[in-house]
């Protein structure tokens, strides 16, 4: 469970976050929504402490995660998994080099066991045997995506973040992410936040859906409510598409 | 933005770069593979510039040096101590900022534009020190051998252009290869590779981890990183040559 309480970011002058306060639940994939430029990335990136917060709090279960020293941060880090938006595998090393990657980093696993541990991760996001060896520049977007997951669960953590998982990927490709991601949210009970302006994700994983406009908090509930919802600004956005104005009509 | 600011943003990212690290034996391994991919593969552009700058320099002396009034052992002279003094530390490092600097701040600049670097944050990584500090030291370990090298084939084109071309005969350079050797010349060098060692992998690196932007911000950047290492390191030739030789 994540809480965020009263957080405001602005760069230079220019705010960009405005007072935003909203919980994430455990086991639960949670959506962030809004047009590009609304402030979805900044949001994500506070939650993660990459940029710090002009004031406000933001509560990981019971750790206020702004009060806490470096240190304690640090040891926090351990339980995040970030997808980014560009997969932003580490380019030089391979694929199966960039999983194994923070267990190097973080455990005293012996070599045997981590290999197991890097198998499992890929295998539960369906990365093939023969692309273990692989470059990231060399397997397509939605693998690089994938392995990214694989990544970011690599030290069972229970909090993960997305930013924009299916951007640049086709339909079929982003409808498989979206299942990946609620069914491995479920498998390890992870407090699941996603970034996404696709709306094919909210009616296929918005199990909690917020919605923010111009960096304010504009509405939040869930994908059976979304369609119904009076919030004309929420109404624009989603019905952009007329596939889901005719939704509601039926 | 003021220079001041980056004065400042500099000193902070090097207290960062010498910061504790995570786990010794992954900076370790980036340390020997940076030491191949920064020094080892700038030894063959080294060995054919010296060669090359040797051999020109020697004509050059000659044709400079004619008058019979001169003694003949000044070429071989003249050569060797301005490769000592000036030429394999100063002019191999500008050449180095050219070569390893924007290497450098594309492949530390590339991984902030695609989130690598934010990626190693997010794990708990003192991405500064992890990406940073094995190339300062790699460079910094490999410097005073670039020079070592440079001095020796710039010496070596010296020693065959001379004779080829009738400029100055072999023993004549020879000669002069021996005359008023001063060992503190590769002291004082040795002294200015490794602050040069410094610059180019720092001043660099500085301007890959605080790019903004794309890809075009990232060539920017190298452009940049290239000018200003150029700059600091005669800078600092002027100040170690006046503190440290006269
Ligand atoms: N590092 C930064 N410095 C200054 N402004 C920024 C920075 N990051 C984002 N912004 C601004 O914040 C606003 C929201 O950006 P962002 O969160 O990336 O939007 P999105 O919802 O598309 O992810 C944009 O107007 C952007 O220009
Ligand atoms: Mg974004």
């Amino acid at each position: 469970m994540i809480k965020v309480k009263n957080l405001c970011k602005s760069f230079d002058g220019n705010q960009v976050l405005k007072d935003v306060s909203v919980s994430f639940e455990q086991g639960k994939t949670n959506l962030i929504i809004g047009r590009s430029g609304s402030g979805k990335t900044v949001l994500l990136k506070c939650i993660l402490g990459l940029y710090e917060a002009d004031s406000g709090e933001i509560w990981y279960n019971d750790t206020n995660f702004i009060s806490i020293s470096n240190k304690e941060r640090k040891a926090m880090r351990k339980e995040i998994g970030m997808v980014f938006q560009g997969g932003a595998l580490f380019d030089s090393i391979s694929v199966e080099e960039n999983v194994r990657f923070p267990l190097d980093m973080f455990t005293k696993m012996n070599s045997k066991e981590k290999q197991e541990r890097v198998a499992f991760c890929l295998d539960h996001v369906n990365i093939a045997q023969k692309a273990f060896k692989l470059n990231p520049s060399e397997i397509s977007g939605g693998m690089q995506k994938r392995v990214a997951i694989a990544r970011a669960i690599a030290l069972n953590p229970s909090y993960l973040f997305c930013d924009e998982p299916n951007s640049g990927l086709d339909p079929e490709t982003s409808t498989v992410i979206d299942q990946l991601l609620q069914d491995l949210t479920r498998e390890f009970k992870m407090t699941t936040i996603i970034n996404t302006h696709d709306m094919n994700s909210v009616i296929e994983i918005g199990e909690s859906v917020l919605f923010i406009s111009k960096g304010e908090k504009e509405w939040e509930g869930t994908k059976k409510e979304i369609l119904n919802s009076n919030n004309q600004k929420l109404n624009d956005f989603i019905f952009a598409n007329k596939l889901y104005a005719k939704m509601k009509n039926e | 933005m003021g220079f001041l600011f980056h004065v400042g943003r500099f000193f902070a990212m090097l207290g960062k770069v010498f910061g504790k690290p995570e786990k010794h034996r992954m900076y370790l391994k980036q340390l020997f593979y940076e030491i191949e991919n920064l020094g080892v593969n700038s030894v063959g552009i080294v060995v054919m510039i010296s060669i090359f700058i040797g051999g020109i320099m020697t004509i050059q002396f000659a044709y400079a040096l004619m008058n019979p009034l001169y003694p003949s052992y000044l070429v071989g002279l003249a050569a060797r101590d301005t490769l000592l003094l000036e030429f394999s530390s100063t002019m191999i490092a500008l050449i180095m900022a050219g070569k390893i600097g924007s290497n450098i701040t594309s492949e530390i600049g590339s991984m902030r534009v695609t989130e690598q670097i934010d990626s190693l944050e997010i794990m708990g990584i003192n991405s500064a020190g992890y990406l940073i500090l094995p190339k300062i030291i790699a460079v910094v370990f490999i410097f005073p051998f670039l020079y070592i090298i440079s001095v020796f084939f710039g010496i070596l084109g010296g020693l065959v252009t001379g004779p080829i071309t009738g400029t100055v005969t072999l023993p004549e350079f020879v000669d002069g290869l021996k005359t008023l050797f001063v060992p503190y010349y590769v002291t004082f060098s040795i002294i200015k590779s490794l602050v040069f060692g410094f610059l180019v992998a720092a001043v660099p690196a500085y301007f890959g981890y605080y790019v903004q932007g794309g890809a075009l911000d990232v060539g920017k950047a190298s452009t940049k990183a290239v000018v200003n290492t150029n700059i600091l390191i005669l800078f600092f030739d002027l100040i170690l040559t006046r503190l440290l030789l006269t």
